[in-house]
Parts: C-alpha cells; structure tokens; sequence
C-alpha cells in the first residue's frame, strides 16, 4: 500500500499552470467578499473588446483592476485619470496572465465626480441640441381637464398625485402610464411609457391629455439616476404634451427637471402645480360668463339710448321741418294771391278776353271788328273793336278799349 | 375644443364685447355663442368625479385605457 500523494507534493504530481491558477482563483474568491477598495485611477482604457481595464494605485500599492462591458452601464461616467474614487468588486486572479485583478462592478468619484461628469456630458449634448433652451419651455394649460402622469404603477408617487388631484379638483381625470423608475430598465421603461401615452393622445381628440407628470417618489442617488438618462431627456423635449417634471425629495436638478416645461419638487408639488382648485376653477368661468353678460348689457343699454335719443332728434326735426313748410306755403300763398288778376279786378280793372278764350294783354291782338269779352269784377260786358290804334313803341302791353 | 380652449374662447368673446365698435348684431351673435360655450364649461365642471385610469398597451399594440374594476 501506498499513500496517495495530493497533487503537487511530488514533482510527479506536479500541476498543470492552469490548474494552479484556477485553483488560486477558488481559493481568492472564496476568501474575499465583495468589498470597497479606494485609491486613484490610472492609465484607463476602454478596450474594443468592450471591457475596461485600469490600475487602481496609492502611494505604496497599485491593483489591476477591470470592469465587464455588462457592469459598465452601473457606472455614471468613464473616470478620468488621477481620479480618486472608491470601487466595489471581486478581489479574483486572470489564469491565463496569472494576475491578481479586482473586478469592478460599482465606482464612485469623490464629491460625486463621476454623477457630476455623467451629468454635465449628458447636458452638455442635449444643450448642443438646443434642448434646453429657455424658450422651448410651454405654458402649463390654466385648466386641465385629463393630466397623465408616467410613473410606477404602484409607487408612492402616484398615490400622492392621486390625493391632490381628488382634494383639489375631482373632476380632473387621471391617466396612470406604467413605467420602471429604477434600476437599468428604467429609462428605456419611461420612453415606452411615454410614447404609448402620446400615441393614445393623438389616436382621438378624445384622449385630449393636457398635461403629464413624469416622476417618481424620493430614493437614493442610483434609484433616482434614470432621471439623469439622455434617452428620457430627449422624450420628454419631444412630448407633444406639456410635461412637468417630479423626481421626489431631489435637492439636485435632474437632466429631466431641464427639459421638462415645469420642475416640481415631489409628484404631490406637480400636481398641485398642474390643476387648479375646483372651486377657484368655476369662479373664473362664472366671472367670464359675468364679463360677458356686463358687455352685452352695456351695449344694450348704449343702443337702447341712441335709438331713443335719435327719435328724440327725428321728432324735432320733423317738427320744424313741417314749421318750415307751413311758412312757406303761407308765404306761397300770399304770393300767387297777390299775382291774381281776381285782386286787381277787385280794384274796378277790367280784363279783356277772347270769346271763350285767353286775355288779351296787347292792341296788337285785336283786331278791327273783332268781338272780345270785357271781364269786371261783378260781371262780363260783350265788346266789338272799332279801331286799332297801336302806340309807337312796340314794347306796350297796355290794353284798351 | 377642449375645456382650455373654451374658456379661451369665452375671454376672447368677452373682449370683443367690450370694444365699442362692434355692430349690434355682430356683439348678439358673439354673446349667443358665448352663452353656448359658458353651458358646456359649467357642464364639464359639473360632471360626476372622474376615476383613475390605466393606460394599457395590448398584445396586439392596441391602447386601452381601464378604470379601476375594470
């Protein structure tokens, strides 16, 4: 009999490399949990592979370090060299290079460095874009009837909404849109959500929607990080809707908060910024009714008084009108009664005339033998010419018998 | 129109009422319409609360919005 020898004692049962190494591998693994390790990043690359390796260094020590292509969305921004930030990861060995690594599944910069850097180049694209332009921003509607808030359908935020809605205004309808509002699936959630809503919105002019809240309740920074996500940004600058903005309890500006056309504070603020007071809401549409009614009134009343005013001035001058006519007819009279042969008759004139005919004004239109009519006032004489005596002037129209 | 541009609609009326150079039958057609448009923005005022709705998208990428029970 003899003893079986554990591999590696003997130079007969020497190990492979590769077996050493993973073994080492097992041993690091099993010894370490994941942990936090700090220090300063150097010589960073991105590699085509996808993956990115660095060295994590101090004063004293350095430590291979690498972060898998799947575990680089985790983290905000690619930091910079000389960075100081703290990793958290698997202490491991990589067998085929027999190195020590630490794999990297979380990093934060000190002072938030990395969320800062994340921010401002997620900013600083949509600002290029002119997507934050102050001028984009749109009135809120002064009276929604139908606001749409995306959101978890079971957070505390639509709760919230749904309180204020019904405290201030019942009548508002309120459209939930489901939405992730943490972790990786997050912002590609929150830009279906709102897509469905704008495609349902412009389906009918039924599903007329004012205004939408986007939002969340509080949560730590990562939870609150989708709201940060260029891809939610650039949906909400294209929603036709007006947007108000609500990630809970954030003291920062979120990217979101940039675009939307209002930022509130909490889901409860946005709601209370997106729908008026019931009660305030049938006071304006009264008092519209009262303004209109005022100004119908005043203009009743003003063309009431000129109509009556204007009869009054068509009665006066209707009145004189007439006065004037009296006078002038009087006037007419006296005239055509002071022409009347009848009046100088009336004075012992006589008038000669044509047998049943006209006057005879002149001598020339008798003639010798001639019978004529002598016209007086009591009475009509028969008259025969005897002889024509015609004066020199021919311009008399003197008559005589 | 929807209830925001009603009551615009109402503003507008009760300006134009108050412009001294509107004919008279012109300001009796606005004011009838305006009366028109008070009656609908009253109405919808009025109307039983509204529930919360779900926005939901089927299978078959039809949208459909539930009210709670539904």
């Amino acid at each position: 009999m003899s003893a079986v020898a554990y591999p590696g004692t003997t130079p007969e049962t020497a190990l492979s490399i590769a077996a050493l190494n993973n073994a080492t591998k097992d041993v690091l693994e099993g010894a370490f949990e994941p942990l936090w390790v700090k220090g300063e990043v150097s010589k960073l690359t991105a590699h085509s592979n996808g993956h990115w390796y660095f060295t994590l260094k101090d004063a004293r020590a350095q430590l291979s370090c690498v972060v898998w292509s799947r575990d680089i969305p985790r983290i905000p921004a690619k930091p910079d060299d000389g960075m100081s930030v703290t990793a958290f990861g698997q202490i491991s060995m990589y067998p085929a290079r027999g190195q020590v690594q630490f794999m990297v599944t979380k990093m934060e910069a000190e002072g938030e460095g990395l969320w800062r850097k994340a921010f401002e180049a997620t900013r600083a694209s949509l600002e290029k874009d002119g997507l934050l332009d102050p001028s984009r921003k749109r009135a809120l509607p002064r009276y929604p009837r139908r606001v749409a808030m995306v959101t978890s359908l079971d957070g505390a935020a639509l709760h919230d909404v749904r309180s204020v809605l019904a405290r201030r205004d019942p009548t508002v309808e309120l459209i939930a849109v489901g939405a992730t509002v943490q972790g990786e699936s997050a912002p590609a959630s929150i830009v279906a959500a709102l897509d469905r809503l704008v495609r349902w919105h412009d389906a009918d002019p039924a599903h007329y929607v004012d205004t939408v809240i986007v939002g969340r309740g509080g949560g730590s920074r990562e939870d609150l990080w989708c709201f940060n996500d260029e891809r939610v940004a650039r949906a909400i600058a294209a929603c036709p809707i007006p947007t108000i903005s609500a990630v809970g309890h954030e003291v920062d500006v979120t990217i979101a908060d940039l675009v939307a056309d209002l930022r509130a504070a909490t889901p409860s603020a946005a709601a209370e910024a997106a729908v008026p007071v019931l009660d305030e809401v049938r006071a304006d549409v009264a008092a519209l009714g009262a303004n209109m009614r005022d100004a119908v009134t005043a203009i009743m009343r003003d063309a009431t008084s000129s109509v009556r005013q204007l009869s009054r001035v068509l009665a006066l001058r209707a009145e004189r009108s007439v006065e004037r006519r009296r006078a002038r007819v009087q006037e007419l009279a006296a005239r055509v009664d002071g022409l009347s042969p009848l009046s100088t008759l009336a004075r012992g004139y006589a008038v000669a005339r044509q047998r049943n005919g006209g006057a005879l004004p002149s001598a020339t239109g008798f003639r010798p033998g001639m019978e004529f009519d002598l016209q007086f006032r009591d009475g009509i004489i028969t008259a025969r010419t005897e002889a024509i005596a015609l004066r020199d002037t021919a311009a008399s129209t003197g008559t005589s018998v | 129109m929807t209830f925001e541009e009603n009551l615009a609609r109402l503003e507008a009326i009760a300006q134009s009422l108050e412009r001294d150079d509107l004919p008279l039958e012109k300001a009796l057609a606005l004011f009838e319409e305006g009366i028109t448009v008070l009656k609908g923005a009253t109405a919808a005022l009025s109307r039983a609360e509204a529930q919360v709705a779900t926005l939901v998208e089927r299978a078959n990428g039809v949208l459909e919005v539930t009210h709670d029970g539904d």
